[in-house]
């Protein structure tokens, strides 16, 4: 039951193969079972009583099409009555009295949520072992690390432990994660999905989004998470597709980008011969492919780890241990409650990245700093908008390796480095996505497809026609 | 900043320590909180209702809970533009929300939402009279958008302080003028006429006990002639129009025996004390805070296009500068007159209202002025607060027109109206004090009064004419007072030549 994907348990369940109950069930044994440590809570009475509602909805004939389905929700999306910690001690002992607008429609469409997923501390991280809870491991090699920062949500789905997962992405937390475990994970436009209710790391640049086994899947998944929502000025009012109307489209004549910036040194050799072997599969079924040129790629990581890094030391200056989550003993007065809190609170990297913020934002590095990386992300834009004109999708490598051991990296800037191919396009707020390409080293690989705006129908039919062809999505780990 | 008056006239000559004659003078620039008067919140749906229960209107948005997001209230955006509108101020079509950063228990998310390098309202200017018949122009820099935060009760509990939220997200305009004031007086006029602007356009209620209306003042004095500003002191906390007044010369004295004495004024912020009427340092510019300004990325820009701009425009109510040229120019009111009337709100929507129903301009406008503001005074009251309603006032004053009692009666109705006696007719009826009409009555007391007081005729009538007031005042103490004054006299008048 747990290798179907969330396509066919909807017709199983729609066929009463089995019930949302023995469904819900068979996950949260397998959950229990694993030693992953995908998840941070499990939810199982929740899930059970979601699940007998969902049965009777089945029964009815009041189903939709995810009804009854179980997921994974990356604990930084806010569950009201169920602690969203985001991967932090600041947030341990935060039970949301709210939920974000992402959970209130997946309950509204009946889906079962299993638990929250393990992740980097507030989305901070590119291999989750910046997890409070520790870190995940990859169900292709527990050695070896899941990524980040959706860890959890990835190595729940690559493990089936889970038929799909949300995930954030403020630069590569959806798609590197997915390249790592092997499955499918889409970053939608920015403005596509509403972040209200989403724990802030860098507003301009977090999108939620489904991990999922399949393109189809995310598809089915996409169609309720996307949306405007009024409570998010930053998102979009814009008619949301059927996701999966399109997926049968031929991608005869596509014309596929592939930037020279993604494939110099630092590239894995294994990984681009993965990565060049699904670009011929494209190119066999009909689609044509040329070299591009996106010359601001290389100010990608800078610029990112400025504009990030001044978002998030504003936007965590509200965990502050005065009206809610971890609050350190007995402070002495006001400053001591602040400071001992945040460095109690907050781990060695999330405290990184507010220094580093800070320091940029400050009177008289503001110019230097802030709005030159603003001027690059523009340009940055410009690089992509230019390239659009002449391809339909840009294609490339997720990570430059495979997933790497744990502990591997002692240094962040090392990990930070590893970001490349995935930082560009949160800065422009273009949809991208990854969908498992093959193997190097026994490990997955995934390619990563960039469209325009609001493209995300083609991305989700482009990977849908390759995972037509090819069986990469549907391999398994070891055991599972 | 830039607009320096060069206007500016001395505060006082002292002399320095080396024997030599010092002129200062004084300049002062006010920043002006007014609570927009929006039913929800600027960026939640939360209540913004003064005086409930400690954070029962504090929704999920305005506690800054993790994941919330700010949306913008529209309304705000139409208030700001009004403003701007009515001080022939420069709007921007383009403008930025930016977080100003810093950390205390009454700012929820750590950073408020402002605006910073593009605000909604840029330049624009207003004129106010400086109390010698003078008009000056100030000039406004700019007037912002902003939330206001919560509020710490330090006095609550002995080991702790605890917080309220409610106010947190409440609407400001903070209005920016230029150091364009040269004396504390000159500060009132503005602040003054700022509030009575806001309150005209129908953006704030001007309440300062609930400080709907704030006022903080940038304090600075040199050198009469110098070009460059001095040193300047932020004074805030300040809630009353009289301890703006107050502050402002306190803090100018402080600044000059500093610089009397050689010292120098060190650039800081510091508190008004109403109760010990003093200023006192609250923080230096060391110990400021650097706000880390950046625009917020969860609110887009506010764009305000022409048409937004038009219908604002085409809906702005009357200004008191118009209203003032009307009161002149259709009701024949003096220049002073119509000032008076016009500088507040409520006193204009008094004298108008009074107006509606049929009085006289001109002696509403007396009546107002007078007798009603003294008693006000009297009885530390505003107009808002008058017992007495402008359309019973009205009925009051048109008595005396129609002359059914005479101005002096009138002040007697006027008290037992106020104490809540009745109407003026049923106090007229009730008390009898109806003018007395009757030539033929009048003249029948005139008589007995000249028979009685033949020493006083002689003598009025070999010329001491100033007897006349004698004669009058017999009168008018045997009818009560009621006896027509006109008429009185016109018939002593003819009796007595």
């Amino acid at each position: 039951m747990h290798k179907l994907t969330v396509a066919e348990l909807s017709k199983g369940l729609k066929n009463k193969e089995f019930s949302s109950v023995e469904l819900t069930e068979h996950f949260l044994n397998r959950i229990k079972a694993s030693d992953l440590n995908a998840f941070i809570t499990v939810t199982d009475d929740l899930a059970l009583v979601q699940a007998q509602a969902a049965d009777a909805k089945i029964a009815n004939g009041n189903a939709g099409i995810l009804t009854g389905i179980p997921y994974a929700h990356k604990d930084i999306f806010c569950t009201k009555g169920v602690k969203t910690s985001a991967g932090s001690k600041i947030l341990d002992p935060f039970i949301s009295p709210y939920d974000a607008t992402v959970s209130h429609k997946l309950n509204s469409a009946d889906m079962i949520m299993l638990g929250k997923a393990n992740m980097d501390e507030l989305a901070m991280g590119s291999s989750n072992e910046k997890s409070f809870y520790g870190p995940v491991k990859n169900p292709w090699n527990k050695n070896k690390v899941p990524g980040g920062s959706s860890g959890g949500s990835a190595a729940a789905v690559a493990g089936r432990l889970s038929p799909f997962a949300t995930g954030t992405d403020t630069g590569g937390s959806i798609r590197q994660p997915a390249s790592l475990c092997g499955i499918t994970g889409i970053k939608p436009t920015y403005g596509r999905v509403s972040r209200y209710g989403m724990i802030a790391y860098a507003s301009s640049l977090d999108q939620g989004g489904p991990l999922t086994q399949t393109a189809q899947d995310a598809a089915l998944v996409m169609n309720v998470m996307a949306g405007f929502d009024e409570k998010d000025s930053t998102s979009i009012d814009r008619a949301v597709p059927d996701y999966t109307q399109n997926l049968g489209n031929s991608i005869e004549g596509l014309k596929i980008g592939l930037p020279k910036e993604f494939f110099s040194e630092g590239l894995d050799s294994g990984v681009a011969e993965v990565v060049m072997a699904a670009v011929k599969e494209f190119e066999a079924m009909g689609a044509s492919v040329q070299e591009i040129s996106l010359p601001n790629s290389a100010h990608a990581i800078p610029t990112y780890y400025i504009i990030a890094p001044c978002e998030c030391s504003s936007n965590l200056s509200r965990l502050d241990g005065v009206r809610y989550g971890y609050r350190c003993e007995n402070p002495k007065d006001l400053e001591d409650l602040y400071l001992r809190s945040r460095s109690e609170g907050f781990g060695a990297e999330v405290k990184r990245r507010i220094m580093i913020g800070t320091y940029a934002l400050s009177a008289g590095y503001y110019d230097a700093y802030y709005l030159k990386a603003q001027k690059v992300r523009h340009l940055i834009s410009e690089d992509f908008k230019k390239a659009f004109q002449s391809v339909d999708v840009i294609m490339g490598p997720v990570s430059p390796t495979t997933a790497f051991d744990l502990g591997a990296f002692k240094d962040s800037v090392s990990m930070y480095l590893a970001d490349i191919y995935t930082l560009s396009l949160n800065l422009a707020g273009l949809p991208g996505m990854s969908i498992p390409a093959g193997f190097s080293n026994n490990m997955p690989v995934g390619l990563q497809l960039i469209g325009n705006y609001w493209s995300e129908e083609m991305l989700l039919n482009a990977a849908h026609q390759f995972q037509g062809e090819t069986d990469w999505h549907s391999r398994l780990p070891e055991g599972v | 900043m830039q607009r320096i008056n060069s206007k500016v006239r001395p505060i006082g000559i002292h002399d320095c320590q080396k024997g030599c004659s010092m002129v200062w003078e004084t300049v002062i620039g006010l920043e002006i909180h007014s609570q927009l008067k929006t039913k929800s919140k600027i960026f939640s749906g939360a209540s913004t209702a003064f005086g409930a229960t400690p954070n029962s209107q504090a929704c999920a948005v305005d506690l800054g809970l993790p994941g919330v997001l700010p949306v913008l209230n529209k309304e705000v955006v139409k208030m700001a533009v009004t403003f701007g509108l009515a001080i022939d101020a420069k709007i921007n079509k383009r403008s930025i929300f930016a977080r100003k950063n810093y950390f205390y228990p009454d700012l929820p998310k750590g950073y408020q939402i402002s605006q910073f390098e593009l605000p909604i309202v840029g330049e624009g200017e207003i004129e106010i009279s400086t109390g010698d018949g003078k008009v000056k122009k100030v000039g406004i820099t700019r007037a912002h958008l902003e939330e206001d935060a919560g509020k710490s009760i330090h006095d609550l509990y002995d080991d702790y302080t605890a917080v309220d939220l409610n106010r947190a997200g409440t609407p400001l305009l903070e209005i920016v003028s230029d150091p364009d004031m040269s004396s504390a007086k000159e500060a009132v006029a503005y602040a003054k006429k700022i509030h009575a602007l806001v309150q005209y356009i129908g953006i704030c209620d001007g309440n300062m006990q609930e400080g709907s209306f704030r006022c903080d003042a940038n304090v600075s004095i040199r050198k009469q002639g110098a070009e460059k500003l001095g040193t300047r002191a932020e004074l805030k906390n300040i809630n009353s129009f009289k301890f703006l007044e107050k502050a402002i010369n306190l803090e100018v004295e402080r600044q000059q025996d500093i610089l009397e004495e050689g010292g120098s004024v060190v650039q800081e912020t510091r508190l008004y004390d109403a109760v010990k009427n003093e200023t006192r340092s609250m923080r230096s510019k060391e110990e400021a805070n650097d706000y880390r300004y950046f625009p917020d990325p969860d609110l887009l820009p506010v764009d305000i296009d022409d048409e937004l701009l038009e219908q604002i425009r085409s809906n702005l109510p009357e200004l008191p500068t118009e209203k003032k040229q009307r009161f002149i120019n259709d009701l024949g009111l003096s220049d002073y007159d119509a000032e008076v009337l016009t500088s507040q709100k409520a006193v204009a929507d008094y004298f108008e209202a009074m107006l509606d129903v049929g009085a006289d301009s001109k002696l509403s406008a007396n009546w107002v002025m007078g007798e009603l503001s003294a008693v006000l005074k009297k009885n530390q009251t505003d107009i808002e607060n008058c017992p007495v309603s402008a359309q019973a006032f009205a009925e009051l004053v048109m008595r005396i027109a129609d002359d059914t009692i005479s101005g002096k009666i009138a002040k007697d109705v006027f008290k037992a109206m106020w104490q809540g006696e009745g109407s003026a007719d049923e106090i007229i009826n009730s008390k009898g004090l109806k003018q007395m009409t009757d030539s033929g009555a009048i003249e029948g007391i005139i008589e007995k009064i000249i028979a009685n007081n033949s020493a006083q005729v002689e003598q009025y009538k070999g010329g001491n004419t100033k007897l006349l007031g004698f004669f009058v005042g017999q009168v008018m103490k045997a009818t009560q007072g009621k006896a027509n004054p006109k008429q009185v006299n016109q018939l002593l008048n003819e009796k007595l030549s």
